[in-house]
């Protein structure tokens, strides 16, 4: 009777979404994104969605109003390049699902989001802070696999996981990792491979037939890669010295790919032809150092020079400790530092939502506030990149989320009682 | 077999090299008492038997030995100061429109009335920030240099987990592009330890952030070592198969390495006092590890877990040396008033963790139920990345600390960031704070340093002006970057 009631509860909870609440973000700075910031603005968000947003916004009486006098209001802040919900604990073996094993280290069949842990203490923290959507980006091999996006609810997978594939992802850096002993063999690899694919589409019943020639990769592999050929799908490539980025718009060229560059530690050594390529470019501004001999020019104006020179930048977080996992969080720091090395601060709002947005093909969606819109908006208490700043009220589908984190909950038991 | 080759060569010229330079000492030694006389045949050596050269120190085995001193001089410095400026003095409130007068090496004054001397540098700050250099106590910079290549890969003698015998300051390779990054942080000092794959990893070196071509010309003069110790998950993985495998195993590791080393430290002791008989064999490891039980080595304890870390008390206790420090010490937050009642710093990340089961713990606000408390709270980076930004790690540390209701105030975090890691080096009435007589280790900052806008324009050491943002063309570029970093990076 007990495990019934439970049960009855648990179904009750999770089937809430079909709330009709209507919530009025009124009085604050808001900036749309997509437009200039509204002083004095009001967000109107009815039914999980954005009805109206102004400074002549009418609200109804009804409406829960939240007071954003003297705070800012953004849409919620998208992480492209994260392992959340596919690695837990990194030294741990078993919470590790992100690297696929591939054959011939191809794992383009592999859909990261199928082995996604949507019980990962690690969201909490992260939207707490202002994130409500990540990109989760397979990694290793030659062809990592396929990416996904999702949003930070609470929830199953299918609740979180709000457009997948968004991108298939490979790689020019590294050619031990592709299985290769030299770079002009990696490149040479994926032309290959590329071909394969191009050969296996128009061939496909010779193929099943086992009448065709041999192939580089898998008939899932290669199936998972048509969409890719077809310029339809997004390849994200991680290339970093320059001649590794010039090779990867040369490949875009000669098989019209539609593709996004990571890793990019020297684009800004090539962002005419990045900018001339409309190829845009994952970066943060937190890395200076020559880490190897592939990111000896790495610099923290990576992306205000690609900006300058007219390349999209989407900024992603490079800044050290985990920031791809625990702490994806602090994508918001790495984009206040792209402005203190350069950047404009619209360029670098925009690079943490609308432009990853519009890159992932969720644009229509989220990453601007606009009537029409999902209501994925946070309320800040000041300049969302600055340190003193908190996210005082994150809104995903349009419900408030404020679960403690497990890490809140630590502090709560430890700290001293007088703050209890 | 041909890198293998090559490898022994260089090895051969450096010998030799080294012999060279040597024979050159001594020439030159005798060139001053031949001089005057005519050039005459070498006697033969069993005509003037000359007395024997005193044997050299590295026989024996004494307290505070210095075989590879400090070389460091101060840069080329003039009378500096600073107008207008908040000085976050990490020594007292912090002083509005203040000015800070640097004159000799030493932070001559500071207040809100000085007058500039004639021959002063006068420098505005007004909108801007001065604070002490930053002190990093956890850096990995220079041991484990960029680009990171097995060539220089050089921070872990993962031969034994004891290697209490080996010297950081012999791994340190002062063309590390990291340094002069590092520097333009802020940081003016960090402690350079052996890596954490071992119980106890060996001695640690404090350096300043100067241009040299030796590591000798970086060391922080009069500093004491620091010895590396490391707790948990780190050592029994890596000696899995030979052991220690466990917990328990780098427990009996530790204690066995002090009852050596009190025997150790007895025999000598006894024989330094008398120089009676023959001395002791003299053992490096034992001798770092004796003079952690004299006291003139400072213990810095790799630990992230509460209960270890009550654990390596009791180990001091049991063989009677003192942790200057626990470093990562992620949680600190859950003992800190032991850490309080054994006068114990806690060296933290702001916001680090998960990345394995010792780390699972770790909250944001760790650096501000430290300080709570009452116990030694500092930031450290363990990251050549991290490094650059402990302004910020701070602000962080300090913002999540007000978010849980902890009211840190900036003087307080600024403390985090200079006198108490200054402190965990043994060098606090040195440097770490701004008040007169200190070394002039400064950083002029373009806004608050807690805000994410803000960058180092500035920084001074020992009273010279080491980096200035505002002139790229003097920019210290290392040996490694000339002719491969563009020069506009």
């Amino acid at each position: 009777m007990r495990t019934l009631l439970f049960t009855i509860i648990v179904t009750l909870a999770t089937a809430a979404p079909a709330f009709t609440q209507t919530i009025a973000i009124t009085g604050g700075k808001v900036y749309p994104v997509s437009g200039a910031p509204i002083i004095n603005g009001t967000v109107l968000i009815k039914d999980g969605m954005i009805v109206a947003v102004g400074n002549q916004v009418n609200v109804p009486n009804d409406a829960q109003r939240i007071d954003a006098r003297g705070k800012i209001v953004t849409p919620g802040l998208i992480n492209s390049v994260t392992e959340l919900g596919v690695i837990e604990i990194d030294q741990v073996r078993n919470t590790n699902d992100v690297s696929a094993k591939g054959s011939n280290n191809i794992a383009a069949a592999f859909r990261v989001w199928d082995g996604l842990n949507p019980a990962s203490a690690l969201f909490a923290p992260t939207r707490n802070e202002g994130v409500t959507t990540v990109v989760v980006v397979p990694e290793g091999g030659l062809v990592s696999g396929q990416a996904a996006a999702i949003d930070l609810v609470s929830g199953h997978s299918a609740d979180m996981v709000r457009r997948a594939a968004v991108a298939m992802v490979a790689q020019m850096d590294n050619a031990n990792s592709a299985g290769t002993s030299a770079r002009g063999e990696l490149i040479g690899k994926l032309r290959t491979l590329l071909d394969d694919v191009i050969f296996y589409k128009a061939s496909r019943s010779d193929y099943d037939r086992a009448a065709a020639r041999t192939l580089s990769a898998s008939k899932t592999d290669l199936e998972a890669l048509i969409p890719v050929v077809d310029g339809k799908l997004l390849l994200l490539i991680e290339a970093n010295r320059m001649d590794e980025i010039d090779a990867a718009l040369e490949l875009a060229r000669d098989y019209h790919l539609k593709i996004g560059i990571t890793g990019a530690a020297e684009a800004w050594l090539c962002a005419d032809r990045l900018a001339a390529a409309h190829v845009p470019v994952l970066t943060g501004a937190m890395s200076n150092i020559p880490e190897s001999f592939a990111t000896l020019n790495q610099r923290q104006e990576n992306a205000a020079l690609l900006r300058k020179a007219g390349v999209q930048v989407v900024i992603v977080a490079t800044g050290g400790g985990d920031v791809t996992r625990y702490n994806a969080r602090n994508l918001k720091y790495e984009a206040g530092n792209a402005v203190a090395y350069g950047m404009s601060y619209d360029d670098a709002l925009r690079g943490v939502t609308l432009s990853p947005a519009e890159l992932f093909g969720l644009s229509d969606r989220i990453g601007s506030l606009q009537s029409g819109h999902e209501a994925n908006v946070v309320v800040w208490s000041g300049d969302p990149f600055e340190f003193s700043s908190q996210a005082e009220h994150v809104f995903i589908h349009g419900r408030e989320v404020k679960e403690p984190s497990r890490q809140d909950l630590l502090i709560d038991r430890y700290k001293p009682k007088s703050q209890r | 077999m041909a890198r293998l080759f090559k490898t022994v060569l260089v090895e051969v010229n450096m010998n030799s090299m080294i012999r060279v330079a040597a024979c050159l000492c001594l020439l030159l030694g005798f060139a001053t008492q031949l001089v005057p006389q005519s050039p005459q045949p070498s006697p033969a050596p069993q005509a003037s038997p000359s007395p024997a050269p005193p044997p050299g120190p590295g026989g024996t085995s004494l307290p505070n030995a210095d075989p590879f001193p400090s070389t460091y001089k101060p840069f080329p410095r003039r009378t500096t100061l600073i107008r207008n400026a908040t000085i976050l003095t990490a020594a007292g409130p912090t002083i509005a429109n203040g000015s800070i007068l640097l004159r000799d090496g030493k932070i001559a004054a500071v207040g809100t009335n000085i007058v500039a001397p004639a021959d002063a540098l006068v420098i505005d700050g007004t909108g801007k920030y001065v604070t002490p250099g930053i002190i990093d106590v956890h850096s990995h910079i220079g041991v484990y240099p960029a680009p990171g290549v097995d060539a220089n890969s050089d921070g872990n003698e993962l031969t034994n987990p004891v290697t209490a015998n080996v010297w950081a300051e012999h791994s340190v390779w002062p063309q590390d592009p990291q340094i002069p990054r590092a520097l333009a942080g802020g940081l003016t000092t960090m402690q350079i330890l052996p890596g954490s794959g071992n119980l106890i990893g060996g001695r640690s070196v404090v350096v300043k952030l100067v241009p040299s071509r030796t590591v000798q010309g970086m060391k922080f003069p009069g500093a004491k070592y620091g010895l590396k110790m490391a707790c948990g998950e780190n050592p029994k993985r890596v000696y899995q198969t030979r052991g220690p495998s466990t917990r328990m195993g780098n427990v009996a590791g530790y204690r066995a390495a002090w009852i050596l080393a009190e025997s150790y430290r007895r025999k000598w002791d006894a024989w330094n006092a008398t120089h009676k008989g023959d001395p002791p064999a003299r053992d490096l490891g034992l001798e770092t590890l004796a003079e952690v039980l004299r006291g003139n080595i400072l213990v810095h304890n790799h630990c992230y877990r509460a209960d270890e870390m009550a654990q390596m008390i009791d180990i001091a206790k049991e063989f009677g040396y003192s942790i200057r420090a626990f470093h990562h010490a992620v949680e600190a937050y859950k003992i800190a008033e032991l850490l309080k009642s054994n006068n114990i710093g806690a060296a933290e990340w702001a916001d680090w963790g998960g990345f394995k089961m010792e780390a699972n713990d770790a909250v944001k606000a760790n650096l501000a139920i430290t300080e709570a408390f009452g116990a030694r709270a500092m930031i450290h980076s363990d990251s050549a990345l991290g490094a650059q930004r402990l302004n910020q790690e701070v602000a962080k540390a300090m913002y999540a600390g007000r978010a849980a209701g902890i009211m840190i105030t900036e003087d307080q975090a600024i403390r985090w960031l200079t006198i108490n890691p200054a402190w965990a080096l043994g060098l606090e009435d040195k440097i770490g704070s701004i008040e007169v007589g200190k070394n002039a280790d400064v950083a002029l900052w373009s806004a608050n340093p807690f805000s994410i806008y803000a960058k180092a324009e500035k920084v001074w050491i020992d009273g010279a002006m080491l980096y200035d943002r505002t002139d790229p063309n003097e920019r210290w570029r290392t040996d490694f970057e000339l002719g491969v970093i563009k020069e506009d990076n």
